[in-house]
């Protein structure tokens, strides 16, 4: 492969994902908004990989404090985003009996 | 060059992904979505710290461990009406790590020739990161209403936000001709501001479809650091959440009956000057919970109409409890969620959710606006801007065309607030002065509990 066609490869992968993208949520009903948005936003935490690599080929002891700051970052928002995501859409799937039960216990009490 | 097994597995992870995002949009598919997403993300780290030959392996556990500790913590602390704030400061620090591991490829490439468009990618990670770091902290301080939530607008801003974007540009070529820190440093300061400038003057109605722009200009920050760093996931994923990140601010602008471009600099054409923090003196109706109790007893139909004051309040079990009571003696009752009831599309669906209201008995704003026309009572608990005539009849107030429920129109109104001060919005509500509205003054969660005794003790 010749160098001047690689950059073409890499935009033609980058367009067709925006094609992807847009496809795969074009039927989001607006009650899945926000899980949705917190699903996409835990999914960018990727660049947790990026952090990685820069950290673990840090030459000097700056540039490797740096590239921890960016892998702590990078691990809040992928791992937390998909926690909150988790919380929130249990609480759409969760059967009603199991609440129901909880509050006569509580008035047994 | 990478082994063809870790690139395998990237696909793997990439195709999880979409999965994900597929999923996400779908009730029923959700949940499992999301956690095939997350599966994802696991396998693309576990194959990283495989392939790849990496130094100082003992701090980089340590940096991950410690973020993750921070993030569950963070999930798992927080309450659901603070959500959209939690994941705004979630976005923002993946816009900053972004940012970060551009800056420290610079100071890699800057030591030999680095090709062009790898210095172009460089740069736009740079400033998009930054923009998207900062811009997320303001909007955290604004829905955290640890500032104002109203717009701010000064003069000279337009002459700052241009110098601004001419500073990010002219840095930003300085930065592919001569590859140096020091423009690095320069174009992240820049950015900051950038983001900062692009969040003020931003109502705090409308900050979330803001969260989720800046949200997908991570997303493309991510893809451009993907080809930066020459892999092929990071650009995938990146441009995935970029582009459905893109479509998802429109859907949810649209839901608003807002336009994005409106939304960001509505402000600046001096749309928003209207609308008052000040309380009104004017005289209202108000009634105690026993004169609301017979009001919903002798009702056939009614509709509640919820919003974020319920939740703040921790209402929502209570009332819950009410609606109950109500169907059970034969009373017709929804909820008519507006799309943007408590702070953003759907968030009132996930705090009704944790209260354990069935899904049928939610109706979305087309399904059930027409109904009001027969409705006895509508019982507006903590909401205010999605039942404010002014969206239609008064052009220039911040929500004019805002799509509104039409809860005037229903024989009666009851108005359960805590004082009469105005909506997240800032302006003042004509519905609360009309013949057929009732106020119910209180703490919501109090005065909620009080109307359930009083409906109990009702025999009809």
């Amino acid at each position: 492969m010749n160098t001047a066609t690689e950059p073409i490869i890499w935009l033609t992968i980058f367009v067709l994902a925006v094609f992807v993208g847009v496809e795969v949520i074009s039927k989001v009903s607006s009650t899945l908004h926000t899980p949705l948005m917190s699903g996409a936003n835990a999914i960018h935490g990727v660049i947790l990989i990026g952090a990685i690599l820069v950290a673990g080929a840090a030459q000097s002891t700056p540039i490797l404090v740096l590239g921890l700051i960016a892998v702590i970052l990078a691990s809040i928002n992928m791992v937390g985003g998909f926690v909150v995501t988790d919380r929130m859409l249990v609480m759409f799937s969760r059967p009603r009996r199991s609440l129901e039960k909880q509050e006569r216990r509580e008035l047994d009490r | 060059m990478t082994l063809a097994w870790a690139q395998l597995g990237y696909l793997a992870a990439a195709v999880c992904f979409i999965v994900a995002l597929k999923g996400l949009s779908s009730p029923k598919t959700a949940r499992r979505g999301n956690l095939i997403g997350a599966a994802g993300a696991v396998l693309a780290c576990v194959i990283v710290f495989l392939v790849s030959d990496l130094n100082h392996l003992l701090p980089i556990l340590a940096a991950i461990a410690a973020g993750t500790a921070i993030g569950v913590l963070g999930a798992y602390r927080v309450q659901m009406t603070q959500m959209p704030q939690l994941v705004a400061l979630f976005n923002g620090v993946g816009g900053g790590a972004a940012a970060i591991v551009a800056i420290i490829e610079l100071a890699e490439l800057a030591e030999g020739s680095a090709p062009v468009f790898d210095l172009i990618a460089t740069a736009f990670t740079i400033v998009v990161g930054s923009i998207s770091f900062a811009g997320s902290i303001v909007t955290f301080l604004k829905l955290q209403e640890l500032m104002t939530t109203r717009p701010i607008v000064f003069a000279g801003y337009p002459i700052l936000y241009a110098l601004g974007l001419l500073a990010a540009a002219g840095f930003s070529v300085g930065l592919v001709v001569v590859p140096s820190l020091l423009f690095a440093v320069l174009l992240a300061a820049v950015g900051a501001g950038l983001g900062v400038l692009l969040v003020l003057p931003v109502g705090g109605a409308d900050v979330p479809i803001v969260i989720s722009l800046l949200n997908a200009f991570t997303g493309l920050t991510v893809a451009a650091s993907g080809y930066l760093l020459g892999n092929i996931l990071l650009l995938v994923a990146g441009t995935l959440v970029g582009s459905a990140g893109t479509l998802l601010t429109r859907l949810m602008a649209v839901a608003m009956g807002r336009s994005v471009i409106n939304i960001l600099f509505g402000a600046l054409k001096g749309g928003s000057t209207l609308g008052a923090t000040t309380i009104s003196d004017r005289p209202v109706k108000s009634a105690g919970p026993s004169d609301v109790a017979i009001l919903l007893a002798y009702a056939q139909r009614v509709i509640i109409v919820p919003g974020y004051g319920l939740a703040v309040a921790q209402a929502q079990h209570t009332l819950r409890q009410l609606v109950d009571l109500l169907i059970e003696r034969g009373i017709e009752v929804d909820y008519a969620i507006h799309p943007v009831a408590g702070r953003m599309p759907g968030h009132m669906n996930v705090l009704l959710a944790e209260a354990q209201v069935p899904y049928e008995q939610l109706k979305e704003m087309d399904e059930i606006d027409g109904e009001f026309k027969q409705a006895d009572v509508v019982l507006v608990v903590g909401a205010n801007d999605v039942v404010n005539p002014a969206a239609e009849t008064t052009p220039g107030a911040p929500i004019y065309g805002m799509p509104i429920l039409h809860a005037n129109q229903a024989r009666q109104v009851v108005f359960m607030k805590r004082s009469m001060r105005p909506g997240f919005a800032g302006i003042e509500n004509e519905l609360l002065y009309e013949p057929s509205t009732t106020l119910l003054f209180g703490d919501a969660k109090d005065t909620m509990s009080k109307l359930l005794a009083e409906l109990k003790a009702l025999t009809v």
